[in-house]
């Protein structure tokens, strides 16, 4: 907690009706049921991944682990529609995702703001279509506040550090009262001091709004800060598609200690099911 | 006391810059230059001109001197015939530009943003941008007949072209990722054009449409040289007609003066709109 971003130790309880303010809808049940995704067609397909079979329940924060170019991201990506596997499929709340789908909200890797437009207007792109003028508008402050930019907010994206483009990226995804939020390593480009104010604010807003989360890192210990569970993605044998390898659930309630020697144990397991021997790091 | 202090005050503030060393830019960046620095050939031009007029190394047939042009520009204000037509000259370049402008802007889109439209229009597109601009007068007299309309669509013919071309091609490489984003956040064909694809390629449009400005002057020529009772470029074949090179002359320094004010006009708008969009 002592990390959370400025706004929230500066006026607690602004910041939790805030938090609370970040929800509204209700957190959704997501499945992947028989997933395979393979590019390309006929002899010179390439097969991603394969069978993967995967149920999120309600409010609950999944990571996504696994080395570079297992097939995390097309994963993640299937569940909000921006790709579509090419065997199995995936349900929101039991039903199929559509393209796009407007049940859940996206963080990049990148943040992929709109330049032209002030970090409100752009955490504004993701409010719902047909939200009221007055409604948006106040809920963007919240979100604003909510992430620490309130001084910030009229500025343009090029003129604000990559940690603040990333914190708009997660306003704007926010926005959109997700019953699952997808992020795909949102983190990973920015500073190990951000990262960790960004996980616990992810943690504060979360508390308040327990929507389903799907997380895609390659940070074994932001997995272990931030997921209910941990699914391991990888490659058995001569297979060159991954399916889930370990599914682990993490003890212990948030915010963890990032020093207990539980999650250490852990932690050395997961390294060396990614193929790191732990005791050399 | 206090008038004596706030004078102190002046008399500091208006020493000030001279301290301070002068603005860091360039010297060819300094407005004053750049308008003198354009003004040196046009002067030594007209200069020149003045010269070999009077030596007599020309007839008045062939080159008569300045005053003579501007002894026709006074002849035409005072029979109200200049300002008739400057007017109905750039009257017809800017409707003509903003149709042009705007049928480019939307088959530009089309193009760039559809791989169907792409597939059955580009081909069509490409081969009627290659058909020279005098090439359409007689086929639009004989549907349009000789009146506004033919030389307003001529000039829109002019126009579409180049913010065509700038257009549909710059929206090929509009960033994947921001439009996948807006998609993802929602937006569909028209909010997502305005939204993020057009922005995008403001830089791009603004190119294109100082092109089609410049092209929407030729095309004005073309149209009025053929048909037409008004215009400059009327001015100019009557001039020819009536061996009056002095008001052929005027005609085309006019030309001249027009369209580089319309195109300095336009490329302040684009600096504000690239400033803006980017």
């Amino acid at each position: 907690m002592s990390l959370l971003s400025p706004a929230l130790r500066r006026s607690p309880a602004a910041a939790s009706t805030s938090v609370t303010a970040a929800g509204g809808a209700d957190a959704l049940p997501l499945r992947f049921a028989a997933v395979g995704r393979s590019f390309g067609t006929g002899p010179r397909a390439r097969a991603v991944l394969r069978d993967i079979d995967l149920a999120l329940a309600p409010g609950e924060v999944v990571a996504l682990l696994g080395p570079s170019g297992c097939g995390k991201s097309t994963l993640l990506r299937g569940a909000a529609g921006l790709d579509t596997p090419t065997t199995g499929r995936v349900l929101i709340d039991d039903t199929p995702v559509r393209a796009y789908d407007e049940r859940c909200a996206v963080a990049f890797q990148e943040p992929r703001l709109l330049p032209w437009r002030t970090l409100r207007a752009n955490v504004a792109l993701g409010l719902p279509a047909g939200t009221e003028r007055r409604t948006g508008a106040s809920r963007v402050q919240e979100l604003l506040e909510l992430v620490g930019l309130a001084d910030q907010a009229d500025l343009r994206p090029r003129e604000v550090s990559g940690g603040m483009a990333q914190r708009t990226s997660l306003a704007r995804a926010l926005a959109r009262r997700p019953g699952v939020l997808l992020l795909d390593e949102p983190f990973g480009a920015l500073d190990a001091l951000t990262r960790l104010k960004m996980q616990d604010l992810l943690l504060a807003v979360h508390r308040g709004s327990p929507t389903t989360v799907l997380l895609v890192t390659h940070d074994v210990d932001e997995a272990l800060q931030l997921a209910d569970r941990i699914v391991v993605l990888g490659r058995s044998g001569e297979d060159p598609a991954a399916s889930v390898s370990q599914l682990v659930p993490v003890p212990g309630a948030r915010p963890r200690d990032r020093g207990s020697v539980e999650l250490a144990a852990l932690r050395s397991r997961l390294l060396e099911s990614l193929g790191v021997d732990a005791h050399r790091h | 006391m206090s008038q004596a202090s706030s004078t102190g005050v002046a008399v500091a503030a208006d020493d000030e810059p001279r301290l301070v060393p002068p603005p860091a830019g360039a010297w060819h960046e300094r407005p004053v230059v750049r308008v003198l620095g354009g003004a040196l050939l046009p002067a030594t031009l007209l200069a020149l001109w003045q010269l070999v007029t009077s030596a007599g190394v020309f007839s008045a047939v062939q080159l008569p001197a300045p005053g003579a042009v501007l002894e026709a520009a006074r002849g035409l204000i005072e029979r109200d015939l200049l300002w008739q037509h400057v007017h109905i000259s750039t009257q017809r370049v800017l409707i003509g530009f903003a149709v042009g402008a705007a049928i480019g802007t939307a088959l530009g889109a089309l193009v760039g943003l559809s791989r169907v439209a792409d597939l059955l229009l580009a081909p069509t597109v490409g081969a009627l941008r290659a058909v020279p601009s005098l090439a359409w007068v007689p086929l639009l007299i004989l549907w349009l007949k000789i009146g506004e309309d033919s030389k307003i669509t001529l000039i829109a013919i002019g126009a579409t072209f180049p913010v065509f071309t700038t257009v549909s091609l710059a929206l090929r490489h509009v960033d994947r990722h921001l439009v996948e984003a807006g998609r993802a956040f929602g937006l569909r064909r028209l909010r997502l054009f305005a939204t993020v694809q057009l922005p995008a390629v403001v830089p791009a449009l603004f190119s294109g449409l100082r092109l089609a400005l410049a092209q929407s002057w030729l095309f004005l020529v073309a149209a009025e040289l053929i048909a037409s009772s008004q215009g400059l470029g009327y001015l100019l074949t009557e001039s020819q007609n009536n061996g009056r090179t002095d008001r052929l002359l005027l005609a085309i320094v006019l030309l001249a003066m027009l369209g580089k004010l319309s195109d300095a006009v336009l490329g302040v708008v684009e600096r504000w709109a690239v400033r803006r969009w980017t």
